[in-house]
C-alpha cells in the first residue's frame, strides 16, 4: 500500500511538471490554433538561461525570472518574426515552428554543449522531509512542484477569467474575426500570448532543471509530453491540460513501477483510448 | 508516362558514377525518396501530414533484421521469400492501425497524433530488448544473396531501389485513379458529403494509411539492407524530421517531388561538411526548411514546374495540365 501511495505521489509530482510545461502550449493553441513545435526548445532555452543566470548570481529566484523572460522574448520573436506572417495557414506554421525548433536546438547545443545541467536549489527546497502517515522520506523539491503547478494554474485561471486581457483572449478564442472587427490589435495580442506561453515554458524549463536535469533531448521529451497531455486533456483549455497532465503523469509512474519496460505504452494507450471516444480531448470543445 | 521519361535515364547512372556516388548519393536518395513518397502520397491525396512514416519504415526494417541473419543473435532466420512479404505485410498492417487511431483527426490534430505515435514507437524500441534489442538494435543485417551476388553491392542495390521507386510511383498513380483512390480524395475534399452519400469515411482513411505503410515499408526494407543495421535511432526524431524535410523541400502536394527533395537532402547531407562545420548540419537543414516554408511553401517541384511553364509560355499559349 505504501508503495502504491508513493508511486501515486511520484505520478502527481510528475503531472505537476507536465502541467507547467503543457499549459503554455495549450494557451497558444487555444487562441491561435498554432501548434508550436518549438515549445520544447523554448522550455530548454529557459532552463539553460536560468542555469547560467543563477550560476552567475547565485540566486535561484533570479534564475526562474531570467529563464521565463528569455523564453518569453524568444517566443515573441518567433511569433512576430515568422509565425505571425503565416496566420491562418496552420500546416505552414507547424512546419515553420519545426524548422525553428531544429535551429534553436542546434544553437543551444553549440553554446551550452552536450552536457547535463542541474540547478542548485535554494536552501529551503534542498533535502527532504519525512512524510506524515507514510513514514518515508521525500524530496522537498518534488513536493514544491505540486505547489508551483497549483500557483501557476490558479494564476492562469485568474488571468484568463478575471482580467481585461483575459477577456480579450477568451473573445479571441471564440471569434477572432469579430475581435479584429471591433478594432483590437489582434496581431499584438497574438505576440503577447505567445510571449506568455513562452514564459510559462521557460519557467517550466528552469523548474525542470532544478527538480530533474536538462540536456539536449529534454526539448523533445517535453514537446512529446505536452502534445500527449493536450491531446488527452483537450486543446486550449487550462483545466484540460491539468487533467491530461494528471492522467499522463500517473500512467507513466504506475507503468514505471509495475511494468518497467512498457511505461511509454501506458501513456500511449490512454491517448488512443481518449481519441477513440472523444477526439477533441476530455475537456476540449469540438472543432467548429 | 512522363514518369518513365524521368526515371529511365537514371538507369545509365551505374555507367557514369563511381561506387561512392552511386551508393551514397543515388541509391540513398532513391530509398529516402520512397519513404518520403509515402508521406507525400498521404499529404497530397488524403490531406494528412503524417509523422509516423519512419516508424512504418522501421517496422519493416526491424522485421527484416529480426527474421534474418544479423550480428546480435536475436530473432529467427527465415528465408527471404518469407521475411520480405512479412515485413511489407506488417508495415501495411501498422499503417492501417495508425489510420484507425487517427481516423477522426484532421489537419494539425493528425500531425500531433502521428508525431506522438512516431516518437512513442522510438521510445518503445529503445526500452524493449526481446524484439527490438533496445538501444543497440540490430547490426550486421545482410541483404539477400542471389546467385552469389549480394544485393548490397552498389550496382544491384541501385537497380533494386530504382525498380522499387518506379513500381511505387506507378502504383501511386494507378491507385489514386481507382475507385478507392477517388474516395480517398473525396474524403480529403468533403468528408461530410462523402458521409451523406452513405460511404464510410473510415475505410478510405484506413486504406490510405495502409497503402502508405506499404510504400514506407518497401523503403524501410531497402534502407535496412543499405545501412546494414537498424536501431532506435533509425526511427527517432532525426529520421522523422528528415523524411518530413524531404517531402517539404520537394513539395507536399507532389508525390514525385519526394525524389527531388531526397536528392537535394542527400547532397546537402553529404557535402555539408564542405560548406560548414559538420556538427552544425542541423542548423543548415533547419534553415533550409525555414527558407522553403517561407519562400516556396509549395516546394521545389512547384518551382521547377513554374520555371518550365515560363520557358514554354512564349512559344505555346495552351497550358499543359499536370
Amino acid at each position: 500500500m505504501t508503495f502504491f501511495l508513493i508511486v501515486t505521489l511520484n505520478g502527481l509530482t510528475l503531472a505537476a511538471l507536465y502541467f507547467l510545461a503543457a499549459s503554455g502550449f495549450s494557451l497558444i493553441f487555444g487562441l491561435m490554433r498554432t501548434v508550436n513545435m518549438a515549445h520544447g526548445a523554448l522550455l530548454l532555452l529557459g532552463g539553460y538561461v536560468g542555469f547560467s543566470v543563477s550560476d552567475m548570481f547565485g540566486s535561484w529566484g533570479l534564475g526562474i525570472l531570467a529563464g521565463g523572460f528569455a523564453a518569453a522574448l524568444a517566443g515573441a520573436i518567433v511569433q512576430a518574426g515568422v509565425l505571425g506572417w503565416m496566420q491562418g495557414d496552420e500546416l505552414r506554421q507547424t512546419l515553420a515552428s519545426i524548422a525553428i525548433s531544429i535551429i534553436m536546438a542546434d544553437l543551444m547545443l553549440w553554446y551550452w554543449g552536450g552536457i547535463t545541467y542541474q540547478l542548485e536549489l535554494p536552501e529551503i527546497l534542498q533535502g527532504g522531509r519525512r512524510l506524515p502517515w507514510l513514514g518515508v522520506g521525500y524530496a522537498n523539491i518534488r513536493l514544491a512542484l505540486i505547489g508551483f503547478a497549483l500557483v501557476t494554474g490558479l494564476a492562469l485561471w485568474l488571468l484568463i477569467q478575471r482580467t481585461r486581457i483575459g477577456a480579450i483572449i477568451r473573445a479571441g478564442v471564440d471569434d477572432p474575426d469579430m475581435l479584429r472587427a471591433m478594432g483590437y490589435p489582434i496581431g499584438r495580442i497574438f505576440i503577447l500570448v505567445f510571449a506568455l506561453g513562452g514564459m510559462l515554458a521557460g519557467m517550466a524549463g528552469v523548474i525542470t532543471a532544478s527538480a530533474l536535469s536538462i540536456a539536449p533531448g529534454t526539448d523533445l521529451q517535453f514537446l512529446l509530453s505536452s502534445l500527449i497531455v493536450v491531446i488527452v486533456g483537450g486543446m486550449g483549455s487550462v483545466g484540460g491540460a491539468a487533467l491530461g497532465a494528471i492522467l499522463v503523469g500517473l500512467a507513466e509512474q504506475y507503468g514505471l513501477a509495475y511494468a518497467p519496460t512498457y511505461g511509454v505504452v501506458f501513456t500511449f494507450a490512454i491517448m488512443v483510448l481518449v481519441l477513440a471516444v472523444r477526439p477533441q480531448g476530455l475537456l476540449g470543445r469540438a472543432e467548429r | 508516362m512522363r514518369l518513365i521519361l524521368f526515371f529511365l535515364p537514371l538507369l545509365l547512372l551505374p555507367v557514369f558514377l563511381n561506387d561512392f556516388w552511386l551508393s551514397q548519393i543515388a541509391t540513398r536518395a532513391l530509398i529516402l525518396g520512397i519513404i518520403a513518397l509515402s508521406l507525400s502520397f498521404l499529404a497530397t491525396y488524403l490531406g494528412v501530414v503524417s509523422f509516423a512514416q519512419s516508424a512504418l519504415a522501421g517496422v519493416a526494417g526491424y522485421t527484416i533484421a529480426y527474421y534474418g541473419v544479423n550480428a546480435v543473435g536475436i530473432g529467427v532466420v527465415l528465408p527471404y521469400w518469407v521475411s520480405i512479404p512479412l515485413a511489407i505485410f506488417l508495415a501495411t498492417l501498422c499503417g492501417g492501425l495508425i489510420g484507425l487511431i487517427a481516423r477522426r483527426s484532421r489537419g494539425i490534430y493528425a500531425i500531433m497524433i502521428t508525431l506522438a505515435i512516431g516518437v512513442a514507437f522510438f521510445y518503445f524500441t529503445r526500452q524493449n530488448y526481446t524484439v527490438f534489442n533496445g538501444w543497440t538494435g540490430f547490426s550486421g543485417v545482410s541483404a539477400p544473396v542471389i546467385r552469389e551476388t549480394s544485393l548490397r553491392e552498389p550496382v544491384p542495390l541501385f537497380l533494386v531501389s530504382w525498380l522499387a521507386a518506379v513500381i511505387m510511383m506507378a502504383l501511386v498513380s494507378l491507385f489514386v485513379r481507382s475507385p478507392m483512390g477517388l474516395s480517398i480524395q473525396a474524403v480529403r475534399d468533403a468528408p461530410a458529403r462523402v458521409m451523406a452519400l452513405g460511404i464510410s469515411v473510415t475505410t478510405p482513411i484506413v486504406v490510405a494509411f495502409a497503402f502508405s505503410g506499404f510504400v514506407a515499408g518497401t523503403g524501410g526494407i531497402l534502407n535496412v539492407w543499405f545501412q546494414e543495421r537498424i536501431s532506435s535511432y533509425s526511427v527517432g526524431l532525426g529520421p522523422i524530421i528528415d523524411i518530413l524535410i524531404i517531402s517539404v523541400i520537394g513539395g507536399l502536394r507532389y508525390p514525385s517531388g519526394a525524389f527531388l527533395g531526397a536528392i537535394v537532402f542527400v547532397l546537402l547531407d553529404t557535402f555539408a561538411a564542405d560548406l560548414i562545420d559538420r556538427e552544425r548540419f542541423n542548423l543548415l537543414i533547419g534553415s533550409v526548411l525555414l527558407l522553403i516554408v517561407i519562400a516556396a511553401p509549395e516546394g521545389l517541384q512547384q518551382l521547377v514546374m513554374d520555371g518550365v511553364e515560363k520557358l514554354r509560355q512564349p512559344k505555346k499559349s495552351t497550358r499543359s495540365s499536370t
